[in-house]
């Protein structure tokens, strides 16, 4: 290599000035430890440029180093451990102790999350079966009410055949005269249009005189279809009719639904 | 010469090594930073923030790289330019009109003892204009040779040798002496 045209080329001043390739720089290097003519063209260029560059520097103040200093300083109280050269075995393992126990704890986590989620479902199971239970039992407690009712050989049962308005109806009333409780059976009867509700009659044959037990309403909800109404009246036939909301003070004859009257 | 051994001593964390690095490269790295700031306070916060930098990541610098003045004047370029986006360097805006690092030198009285600052003087009065802005866009503002031809706009082969004779006029003010 011809290093005196090298030198002349100009790269050693870009070499200084930092506007090199890298690739050029380790190029430029390799030149430099073999020719020491070249390394000492860099040494003035390089005094060169501090002299410019330092020329152009205001004053500076002497304080400046020592706020440098206490940077450094706090940053290397705080960094002294990591940057202590030690062994790097030690630290793998530590990292790798570290990262197995945060992925160990992650999966537990995880875990556990999925199983608090799955206690709040089951949690909400549980009630929902505990309230289909509840409601079970009730209608069991009801069943075995009117079951007893009807078994009961003091009640008096008294069926309603179905009147000209729609004879495919049927109602039944069971009397309990000494607690003076009647169940009406109305499983047989259509269910009431909107706004019209079934009140029930005690009448009394001669004079005709009716006297209402009560209205049926809630109708829907009543699975049973059974209604539990007081009766104090010496009855001898009891008759249902369609009524407006709220029933009415005397019976609308054409929407007898039933009627029927007790043998004696 | 490069401080070899005090290069090693910083790299090693100690604090001797590091105050004479200081005091050997301070005064360059801020008359870099004060030529793109044109500002003292921020120059000065610029010239904490590299020393700090260099302190911090003296393990990264190899030889292999290039010379540690130019790993400094690297960093301490960047620091400046970055320095430019900051909000408190737009609202000082003063100076801004001057243009190449001649003007701070032509306004210059009071020079740091370890400056040959009759030989510098000198240096600016026979320097032709190119030159000026040839070593303020390689040297000062880190351009590379393909930026700076572009900028001035001479052919890129060119650079090269017009940066070596202008440097060269340096040298030879300062060394006939």
């Amino acid at each position: 290599m011809d290093i005196k045209a090298y030198i002349a080329s100009g790269i050693l001043e870009l070499y200084v000035s930092g506007s090199l390739s890298e690739k050029e720089n380790a190029e430029v290097y390799e030149v430099l430890k073999k020719h020491p003519e070249a390394m000492a063209e860099v040494e003035r260029i390089e005094k060169s440029l501090q002299q410019l560059s330092g020329a152009l520097a205001p004053n500076r103040s002497d304080t400046i180093f020592s706020q440098i200093q206490s940077n450094i300083q706090e940053d290397q109280k705080q960094v002294i451990p990591v940057t202590r050269k030690r062994s790097s075995l030690p630290t793998y393992i530590a990292w790798a102790a570290s990262i197995a126990l945060l992925l160990g704890l992650f999966t537990q986590l995880n875990k556990n999350k999925t199983l608090k989620q799955q206690l709040v479902k089951n949690q909400i199971e549980q009630q929902l079966l505990e309230g289909k239970l509840k409601v079970a039992e009730e209608d069991l407690t009801t069943t075995k009410n009117i079951l007893s009712v009807l078994r009961n050989k003091d009640i008096l049962q008294v069926p309603l055949p179905g009147q000209k308005i729609d004879p495919t109806a049927y109602a039944a009333v069971y009397w309990d005269k000494d607690s003076e409780k009647v169940y009406i059976d109305v499983a047989g009867l259509p269910t009431p249009p909107p706004g019209k509700v079934y009140q029930v009659w005690s009448l009394k044959l001669n004079p005709l005189t009716p006297t209402s037990l009560g209205i049926l309403d809630q109708f829907d909800d009543n699975k049973n279809k059974i209604f539990l109404l007081k009766n104090q009246n010496e009855s001898e036939a009891f008759g249902i009719t369609l009524e407006p909301e709220g029933g009415s003070t005397f019976p609308t004859l054409e929407m007898l639904y039933t009627l029927g009257t007790i043998e004696s | 010469m490069q401080p070899t051994e005090l290069i090693k001593g910083l790299q090693k964390k100690n604090q001797d090594a590091f105050r004479r690095i200081y005091d050997m490269y301070a005064d360059n790295i801020f008359g870099v930073i004060y030529t793109i700031l044109r500002d003292e306070t921020l120059a000065e916060e610029v010239l904490q923030d590299v020393f700090i930098k260099i302190w911090n990541n003296a393990h990264t610098y190899s030889e292999k790289k290039g010379r540690f003045f130019t790993w400094i004047l690297n960093i301490a370029r960047n620091a400046a330019i970055d320095k430019t986006r900051s909000k408190s360097f737009r609202n000082s805006s003063q100076n801004l009109n001057a243009d190449f690092f001649v003007d701070i030198l032509e306004d210059k009285t009071n020079f740091s003892s370890k400056i040959d600052s009759i030989g510098i003087k000198k240096y600016i009065k026979v320097l032709e204009p190119m030159c000026k802005k040839i070593i303020d866009l390689l040297f000062f503002k880190g351009f590379t040779q393909k930026e700076a031809a572009e900028n001035l706009e001479i052919p890129l082969g060119t650079i090269k040798t017009r940066n070596r004779i202008c440097i060269q006029k340096l040298k030879e003010v300062l060394e006939i002496k």
